[in-house]
């Protein structure tokens, strides 16, 4: 059992961060990977990545956004409370390195999932320029964090209420066009990384994105999460999670990430009504 | 004995297990057999010659002692029976519903020359059940602790026959899973109509009961390294793995919604339980006209499930004829019974999807038998223009499995073949690496229940010997 130590409520109560306790994989884990959760007996496993580690206490942090039946019964446990299951540290870590300038683009709870890359690029000596952004401003993560994993932070919001108005992609064409990006690194929403990536293809920057496909078991058995990366068929929790963000078909990762729309739907109407009764 | 001599009696004909009808079974996901009674069982068991050399012994992957058991069966001492079988097998509830016995001990029974055989995975499937239910729960006995630990990576059949030899060796046994639940391809592969679950937990808490410790969740590979379990002070390593990397046909279409590898299917149906969704959260896509690719075990079960499900058609597509079929006769019949469709010699080509990237249908071609290829059997050739379109809203490819090189490419100093599989010695099971033995679908690629727990066995003896005696 993992027990939960630290629970946080972000962008509306939307976004929950969870601190679990699970010494075995903090001692393992490095930036860019992800665990495996399953909340109880008759729960799903969901993949998620890592948004830190903290080897000495024994501890793991992921961040998650309510989206389903499963997220939603994340959230319904609290602090003292455990998860059935956690399995990891699985998938490839980030490739890190001296490059000179990288920056480092999130999106949404993907702000998560960047943040400890974000910190190892700045370790490693290079500068790092972050953009984040979220539909507005009581939506958006981690923005203290971000600011000091990295050594220059730029904030978009679509709707103008804070930082720059409009996405991430406008800031992120004027850093390419301004500065000598030796690499970018993107994660996000799918169709934020397909049109980030679009822009860094343009000034033929290696561009880093991390894919978040449905899974079963994680360790290459099932194939479940299956991608196509220049034309060939890889799997995301094996070969992955982290691609060339310019040989990556986008089209199919969206499709693909509908495969139970109607069956998640159901599942978490179920559960909503039960948990207002 | 004097029936047959004078053959004026009657002989006794080989007793069937009574199983649910076609149609109701295909409905439901409760097993198709309910096995014999205690009566039925004794019957059968007076059909055994008692053979002073028996043959049925020698086609046994792990020389259960048949004539032993049965003799037991017969005199009705059925603890006795479940005993002499655990002598050389952990999991005979197991083995006597999975195992293929017309190629083994059965087909090597001496009164199978004239008539049917014997029917010993009946009978062994009653002992152990009869034991389950009614037995005491003694434990066999367990030798003096030698101190030794044994790490065992897997808890499929054959990591399962390693851990329960060598905890009855006095060894300290420890089962690394990487799943949340034990048991391998006997929890998430085998449906639950073929082999209760409850079964396959029984029979891993007879192991953990006489002191195996079992860590699941655990992959090994990554949440901790072969070379630092022999850092934490453990003697000998096993890796019973298994295969675990989907094979996938490689034509246009693959990635389209509906299309999922056996393994995806089986595994969210059997381990995760989607088959009673939502009462449990893990999705599966239920089609009306269901495609299944391949004829192996694998493949009757995953067609058979998809009438669980509720298609309306459920056919298995294969691209040889029936007779090179891999599957056990008695899977191709109960799927049969049950309505599963078969094309033989017909060969996937494409597969077709809407704007939704959902799965709408196939295009075959009909294939004709060449010349005898690499694996003996005769090559199946393309008929020129016999293209023709299946409709079809899932489709599930079972053409096998590859080996899953995680735990491989982890660990240094471990020879692989061409294949990625592991190379072992044939005898005693070591690996190139000191320490570590390896044994069932990653060293032979994928083979049955039985051959894995032969190899599992074959192991833990050169295992119990190198604890003793040094490598």
């Amino acid at each position: 059992m993992f027990k939960i130590v630290r629970k946080e409520e972000m962008s509306e109560g939307n976004v929950i961060l969870n601190e679990i306790e699970a010494p075995l994989i903090a001692q393992k884990a490095k930036p860019g990977q992800f665990v495996i959760l399953k909340a109880n007996e008759t729960g799903e496993r969901i993949p998620l990545t890592m948004a830190d580690t903290d080897p000495e206490k024994g501890t793991i942090t992921v961040i998650y956004m309510v989206v389903g039946k499963s997220t939603a019964l994340f959230k319904t446990l609290q602090v003292g409370d455990e998860y059935q299951d956690v399995i990891g540290p699985l998938g490839k870590p980030t490739h890190v390195e001296k490059v000179g300038t990288v920056v480092c683009v999130g999106g949404g709870t993907g702000i998560a999932v960047l943040h400890p890359i974000t910190r190892a690029m700045k370790e490693a000596g290079n500068h790092v320029i972050a953009i984040i952004g979220a539909r507005s401003k009581d939506l958006l993560i981690l923005e203290d964090q971000m600011r000091a994993a990295s050594s220059d932070l730029r904030v978009c919001t679509d709707d103008g209420s804070y930082g720059h108005h409009g996405f991430v992609t406008d800031v992120l064409k004027e850093v390419c066009e301004k500065e000598d990006v030796a690499q970018a690194v993107l994660i996000g929403p799918v169709p934020m990384m397909k049109f980030a990536s679009l822009v860094t293809k343009e000034y033929n920057i290696p561009t880093l994105v991390s894919l978040n496909p449905i899974m079963v078991d994680g360790t290459g058995m099932c194939g479940g999460c299956r991608v196509t990366i220049g034309g060939k068929t890889k799997f995301a929790c094996v070969d992955g999670p982290e691609f060339d963000g310019h040989q990556v078909d986008y089209d199919e990762l969206m499709a693909r990430l509908q495969a139970y729309c109607e069956q998640e739907k159901q599942c978490y109407e179920e559960f909503c009504t039960l948990e207002q009764a | 004995m004097a029936e047959e001599k004078e053959g004026k009696k009657k002989k006794t004909p080989r007793q069937s297990m009574p199983e649910q009808g076609p149609a109701v079974r295909a409905k439901n996901f409760d097993e198709v057999p309910f096995g014999y009674d205690e009566e039925t069982a004794m019957l059968e068991a007076s059909r055994c010659l008692q053979c002073k050399k028996p043959s049925c012994v020698e086609g046994c992957p792990v020389s259960v002692d048949i004539p032993a058991f049965i003799a037991k069966i017969k005199e009705g001492d059925f603890t006795g029976a479940c005993r002499k079988l655990w002598e050389r097998n952990a999991l005979p509830a197991v083995c006597g519903r999975v195992c293929p016995q017309e190629l083994q001990c059965e087909g090597k029974c001496i009164v199978g020359k004239k008539g049917d055989p014997v029917a010993i995975g009946n009978l062994e499937r009653f002992a152990a059940d009869w034991e389950r239910h009614h037995g005491t729960g003694e434990l066999p006995p367990i030798e003096e602790p030698t101190g030794k630990r044994v790490a065992v990576v897997g808890s499929g059949p054959s990591g399962l026959t390693v851990a329960g030899d060598l905890i009855l060796k006095g060894h300290d046994v420890t089962v690394f899973e990487a799943f949340h639940l034990p048991g391998g391809v006997l929890i998430y592969g085998i449906p639950e109509f073929r082999l209760p679950k409850e079964i396959v937990g029984q029979e891993v808490n007879f192991l953990v009961r006489q002191g195996v410790n079992l860590e699941t969740n655990q992959v090994v590979g990554r949440t901790v390294t072969i070379d630092e379990l022999f850092e934490q002070g453990y003697d000998a390593v096993y890796l019973g793995v298994g295969a675990g990397l989907p094979r996938f046909l490689n034509i246009p279409g693959e990635n389209l919604i509906g299309i999922y590898s056996a393994n995806e299917y089986l595994t969210r149906s059997n381990l995760m339980k989607a088959y009673l969704f939502p009462k449990y959260d893990t999705p599966i896509i239920k089609g009306k006209n269901v495609v299944t690719l391949g004829a192996g075990n694998v493949a009757m079960d995953s067609a058979r499930t998809a009438l669980r499900l509720g298609a309306e058609s459920s056919k298995i597509v294969y691209r040889r004829s029936r007779q090179e079929v891999p599957a056990r006769s008695a899977e191709v019949h109960h799927a049969e019974e049950e309505g599963v469709e078969f094309h033989f010699l017909t060969n996937p080509v494409r597969f077709f999807g809407d704007e939704k990237n959902r799965l709408t249908g196939m295009e075959c071609l009909q294939m004709e038998l060449g010349e005898p290829d690499d694996s003996g059997r005769r090559r199946p050739l393309p008929i020129k223009g016999s293209e023709f379109k299946l409709e079809c809203d899932l489709a599930i490819i079972a053409v096998g499995a590859g080996a899953n090189p995680l735990l491989t490419q982890s660990t240094e100093g471990l020879k692989l073949n061409n294949w990625g599989y592991i190379i072992t010695d044939p005898k005693t099971g070591k690996t190139s690496k000191k320490g570590v033995w390896a044994g069932g679908d990653i060293v032979t690629g994928a083979a049955t229940v039985i051959l894995a727990m032969g190899a599992g066995r074959q192991a833990a003896d050169s295992i119990d010997d190198y604890l003793k005696w040094g490598w």
